[in-house]
């Protein structure tokens, strides 16, 4: 029975903040073929292209056929607890603090034998456990081995949730009330039981729709929130920057221009200024504070979402200024995504095609509708993803691109 | 293909001058400091300069960035015939084979078989974190317990398949306690009792304190050369009987409840001439109780999955009914790194020479030394045995 | 008259009988600017980014970057602003006769109907009534529109509804007749445009603009401390930026008032 996860309490303020510490990062270039199934949240194990075998540890070689055709496949996710333990003891100062741990060996049902992090309502040796990837606070992926049936409050396993980024009892901010996501994201968040959602509200002296929406949900906060301003966004980040502990970036700025238009240059400014730059003045005023409190207690700070567009991934020529934006907006991610990792924070990217909003009213559907939108981001949320892939555009792009990017380049626009 | 070649028996190959840089739990010297001091011991013991030996063969964890060439200067010696055996609590038996094939073939005359390891205060978690590739992909970051963590999973599995239980374990260490207890060198001074092993602190279920060795720095060496330089430099000297080794045996066991020696033993008797039962005493690889318990299955002693039985049958002490780890094993005496391997042997040395002091099992003629080594990842590769004989 | 006009003038200022307002609002990212449909270019606000404070990126000293709109904060309009004014001559900020930067001003004082309607447009009439007065307005001044306006803050200031902003200004007949009748030098106003927020649907549209800037005058906005002025009297210095080929520019105003002997 996993015990439910309390309410906080209001943090004792003589208390030392615990320093966020990472468990083991060192791996194998091959062993990141694991990381990049972890971070969509697909199961792939090596598998031998010429004898069909699954193989684990990542290695070079079958080990059954010496084919060095070892490519990472979907592979089944069921398994076989063989044995346990429970770690008391360890020189490791991450792990240290977190004990007892649990692990385990499992044979999966594809063969391989994995040592697994093991969710604490495992029974014991014999029992059938249901396998997934995931990434750790290092960023690195690591097996993780559940009942393979519900149990009570088997989302607030410690293991587990050192795992994923659960906004249950987490403070939030959303960047940009006036984003059309805005309203569906403090929804869900509120759902997914978030403590409290602050929304911010760049010039609040002008008026918008969602503002009257936004003030009637209980625990939502209107802030003062102006990406295009540093002033604006340290001042927040001094006010309420140590108590974020997931923030949602929603920024965007699409206006239409073509590359050769008069005014194309100052769009595109004003649009990097709303996206890049916004997102570089989140990072500046709010990642020192984020990456301090990445170990403070079982509701610390856990994640940055930045919802990003599928065109910066490969730029679509009637949305150009916007694809420069987000191909800006991932850049400054990875980075973002490097600098807070000492601090275990999670940096997701969500990436959507067009969402069902004014600003792409002349698209065809399909698009994504914001609460379908807001659904991905607690889903991924909730089970530890770093890429998300919201809609049919985007999961199409994403598999063209993996396919042949150039195929992409040539057909965009068409 | 052709039928294997029967293998050439170690005739004339003996082992003479055993010796133990007394442990330390903590060193500030580097893993150098502690292969000279048993090079220079290797050499007082012979009677002759360092610089005779024309065989080195080493083993250590912590010797980077250097490698067995490297060591040559290091140390002053021009040998023809050099080994780095990083091999854990193999690489002592395999060490010994290396080395007896080269005196044998006149590649050497004297090879001097080195382990050492030094312990500092942060060597053992970088050792741990950086153990093998496999080990660091998929072992480490899963709590970090280490060797106590993965090879407590395979206790804790052959408990549930054969019935094996603490107390089993506890008997066995308890043994070598009471063993270590006559041995100077060790590094535990105090006796234990089964309920002090019972109720000490959790370090990996269902590891207890006891159950773990005690990571130090030290050192163990001993000589291999034919019978004839033994005798014309006027050195006691055991005999090599047989020897075998093998790595990675039974990959498809889904769960380690067997070593490699299964493969090997009726080659390893028949070579010798010998039986399980002729055993005056046995130098078990002793990392965990329930590695010497497979041990004792896979050499023969007793059948799979009745190790426990056996346990409960012998008393494991020095005077008892099974002579077991009679320096104490690394339990109790300590893990000097890659010398753990190379303890039993230098035990079984001096036992078959007579000069084994307050341990010292009485007309000990035929004894039996394994070694076990590598958890790369959940299981342990390298198994080696090697049967010595009193002159 | 004494030949030595300035020493007087300095003697004045020392003295206090001439006082210094100040009419220009702080420049600040939070202060309001003028909203176009989204679809189209907008004014940047005014934005502040620091160089350095004393620290690794200076050690000594304090700077920051700026950026903004020409439209930003307290501004000044100049002809080329306006298509009616595009093709004049002296008709941006950097070709702007220096003589024009100082002139006197009327202020008109329409406080009490800007309170009642935030609609309030300054027609012919009031203009007269005002003549009525202090006299007619004279030819190169500028006529300042006082409501308070510059009193209210954030949404209040801006007061944007869904059919767009509502906020006080000229009608167009008012526009044209001070430009043609009163040769007035400029329009100044404590809004955020020298037209009334609902100016767009007048006839022409933005009358104020098309005026002022058609016959080469300019415009002054979102000016303060219009309530320490006399209604005559009072000498405007405006002097924008002298920005190439600039439409205008962030700049301080200040205003000359002699004070009313006491003896």
């Amino acid at each position: 029975m996993t015990e439910p996860l309390a309410k906080p309490k209001r943090k004792n303020p003589l208390a030392r903040t615990r320093q966020p510490l990472l468990p083991p990062s060192a791996r194998s270039r091959k062993a990141h073929g694991l990381t990049l199934a972890a971070s969509v949240g697909r199961f792939m194990l090596q598998c031998c292209g010429e004898c069909g075998r699954y193989t684990y540890p990542a290695r070079e070689a079958c080990p059954s056929c010496l084919s060095s055709a070892l490519s990472f496949r979907d592979a089944p996710t069921g398994g076989l607890l063989l044995s346990e333990t429970r770690i008391e003891v360890t020189s490791d100062p991450y792990y240290r603090e977190r004990m007892p741990w649990r692990a385990g060996l499992v044979k999966l049902d594809c063969g391989p034998n994995v040592v697994t992090h093991l969710h604490g309502d495992c029974g014991g040796s014999g029992v059938r456990v249901a396998m997934s990837l995931q990434l750790d606070k290092a960023g690195q992926a690591v097996f993780f081995a559940k009942p393979v049936s519900e149990t009570p409050h088997m989302e607030d396993d410690p293991q587990w949730r050192e795992l994923i980024a659960d906004p249950k009892h987490r403070r939030v901010l959303i960047s940009d009330g006036r984003s059309a996501t805005a309203v569906a994201l403090v929804n869900a968040l509120k759902k997914a039981g978030a403590a409290k959602i602050f929304v911010g509200v760049a010039e609040q002296w002008k008026p918008f729709e969602e503002r009257s929406s936004l003030e009637a949900i209980e625990g939502v906060e209107l802030v003062d929130l102006d990406l295009t301003s540093e002033r604006s966004v340290q001042e927040l980040a001094m006010d309420i920057g140590a108590k974020v502990e997931i923030l949602v970036n929603t920024a965007d700025h699409v206006r239409p221009a073509h590359l050769f238009d008069a005014g194309a240059a100052n769009t595109v400014r004003d649009a990097m200024d709303h996206t890049v730059m916004g997102l570089m003045r989140l990072a500046q005023a709010f990642g020192p504070v984020m990456r301090s409190r990445g170990a403070d207690g079982a509701t610390g700070a856990v994640a940055w979402v930045n919802l990003l567009s599928v065109h910066g991934l490969s730029n679509a020529p009637q949305f150009g200024v916007h694809s420069v934006a987000h191909a800006a907006c991932l850049s400054l991610s990875q980075w973002l995504r490097n600098e807070l990792r000492p601090g275990g924070i999670r940096v997701i990217n969500a990436f959507t095609g067009p969402l069902d909003t004014e600003w792409f009213q002349t698209v065809p559907p399909p698009k994504v509708a914001p609460k379908a939108l807001a659904d991905a981001i607690i889903d991924g949320l909730k089970r530890g993803l770093e890429d998300i892939y919201i809609g049919d555009v985007a999961k199409d792009i994403e598999a063209r691109l993996f396919d042949n990017p150039k195929a992409v380049e040539r057909e965009a626009g068409r | 293909m052709v039928p294997p070649r029967r293998r050439q028996s170690y005739d004339g190959v003996v082992l003479a001058v055993p010796v133990t840089v007394p442990y330390q739990r903590y060193s500030i010297e580097t893993a150098h400091w502690w292969m000279g001091k048993a090079l220079r011991a290797l050499a007082e013991g012979a009677g002759i300069s360092h610089r005779d030996f024309d065989g080195f063969s080493v083993a250590s964890f912590t010797m980077g960035p250097d490698v067995a060439v490297g060591l040559t200067q290091h140390f002053g010696l021009s040998p023809r015939h050099i080994d780095h055996v990083p091999m854990g609590g193999a690489s002592g038996i395999v060490s010994l084979r290396r080395a007896a094939r080269a005196v044998q073939a006149g590649d050497a005359d004297i090879v001097a078989c080195v382990a050492a390891d030094t312990n500092s205060v942060d060597s053992f978690r970088n050792l741990l974190e950086g153990f093998s590739r496999f080990s660091q992909d998929a072992v480490y970051p899963y709590g970090a317990g280490g060797a106590n963590g993965s090879f407590a999973l395979i206790a804790r599995h052959y408990m549930d398949r054969y019935g094996a239980t603490r107390e089993d374990f506890g008997k066995l260490c308890v043994a070598q306690r009471e063993n270590a207890l006559k041995n100077p060198h060790a590094l535990m001074k105090k006796p234990l009792t089964l309920d002090q092993y019972m109720s000490a602190r959790v370090i990996a279920e269902p590891f207890r304190l006891f159950d773990c060795v005690m990571p130090c720095a030290g050192a163990e060496a001993f000589l291999v050369m034919r019978e004839e330089t033994a005798t014309s430099l006027g050195l006691p000297f055991v005999r090599l009987l047989s020897a075998i080794e093998r790595h990675n045996a039974f990959p498809d066991d889904p769960m380690q409840v067997r070593g490699g020696w299964v493969m090997d033993r009726d080659e390893l008797y028949g070579m010798a001439g010998v039986a399980p039962d002729d055993m005056d005493f046995v130098q078990t690889y002793d990392d965990y109780a329930v590695i010497s318990m497979m041990q004792f299955e896979d050499l023969g002693f007793c059948a799979k999955g009745e190790g426990a039985d056996f346990v409960r049958q012998h008393t494991f002490t020095i005077d008892g009914s099974f002579p077991h780890n009679t320096s104490g094993g690394q339990l109790s005496v300590g893990q000097a790194g890659a010398a753990g391997g190379h303890l039993g042997i230098t035990e079984a040395i001096r036992q078959l020479l007579g000069i084994a002091g307050g341990t010292q099992v009485r007309d000990a003629r035929l004894g039996l030394v394994s070694g076990f080594g590598m958890i790369n990842y959940d299981r342990g590769l390298a198994s080696a045995a090697a049967v010595l004989a009193r002159a | 008259m004494n030949g030595d006009i300035l020493g007087v003038f300095a003697e004045a200022l020392a003295s206090g009988r001439i006082r210094v307002v100040d009419l220009t609002c702080t420049l600040s990212p939070d202060f309001p600017v003028i909203v176009m449909p989204p679809e189209l270019g907008q004014s940047a606000p005014f934005r502040m980014e620091r160089i350095s404070h004393y620290d690794g990126s200076g050690p000594a000293w304090y700077w920051n970057n700026l950026s903004f709109g020409e439209h930003t904060g307290t501004h000044f309009d100049a002809p080329i602003h306006w298509y009616t004014g595009r093709d004049l001559p002296l008709n941006s900020v950097d070709t702007l006769p220096p003589a024009d930067m100082i002139a006197p001003a009327c202020v008109i004082n329409c406080v009490a109907q800007a309170a009642r309607d935030p609609d309030f447009l300054l027609t012919i009439s009031d203009v007269t009534k005002w003549e009525e007065q202090h006299g007619r307005v004279p030819a190169r001044s500028w006529v300042l529109l006082r409501t308070d306006w510059s009193n209210k803050t954030g949404a209040a200031y801006a007061n944007l509804q869904p059919d767009g902003a509502h906020t006080p200004g000229p009608d167009a007949d008012v526009m044209r007749w001070l430009v043609e009748e009163r040769d007035i030098l400029g329009f100044g106003t404590e809004t955020i445009g020298t037209d009334a927020g609902q100016a767009g649907h007048f006839s022409p549209p933005y009358p104020a603009h098309h005026y002022l800037h058609g016959a080469g005058r300019y415009g002054l906005q979102c000016l303060a401390n219009l309530g320490q002025l006399p209604p005559v009297g009072a000498m405007i210095v405006a002097a924008p930026l002298k920005i190439q080929n600039g439409s205008g520019s962030p700049l301080r105003v200040l205003a000359l008032v002699q004070e009313r002997s006491t003896g």
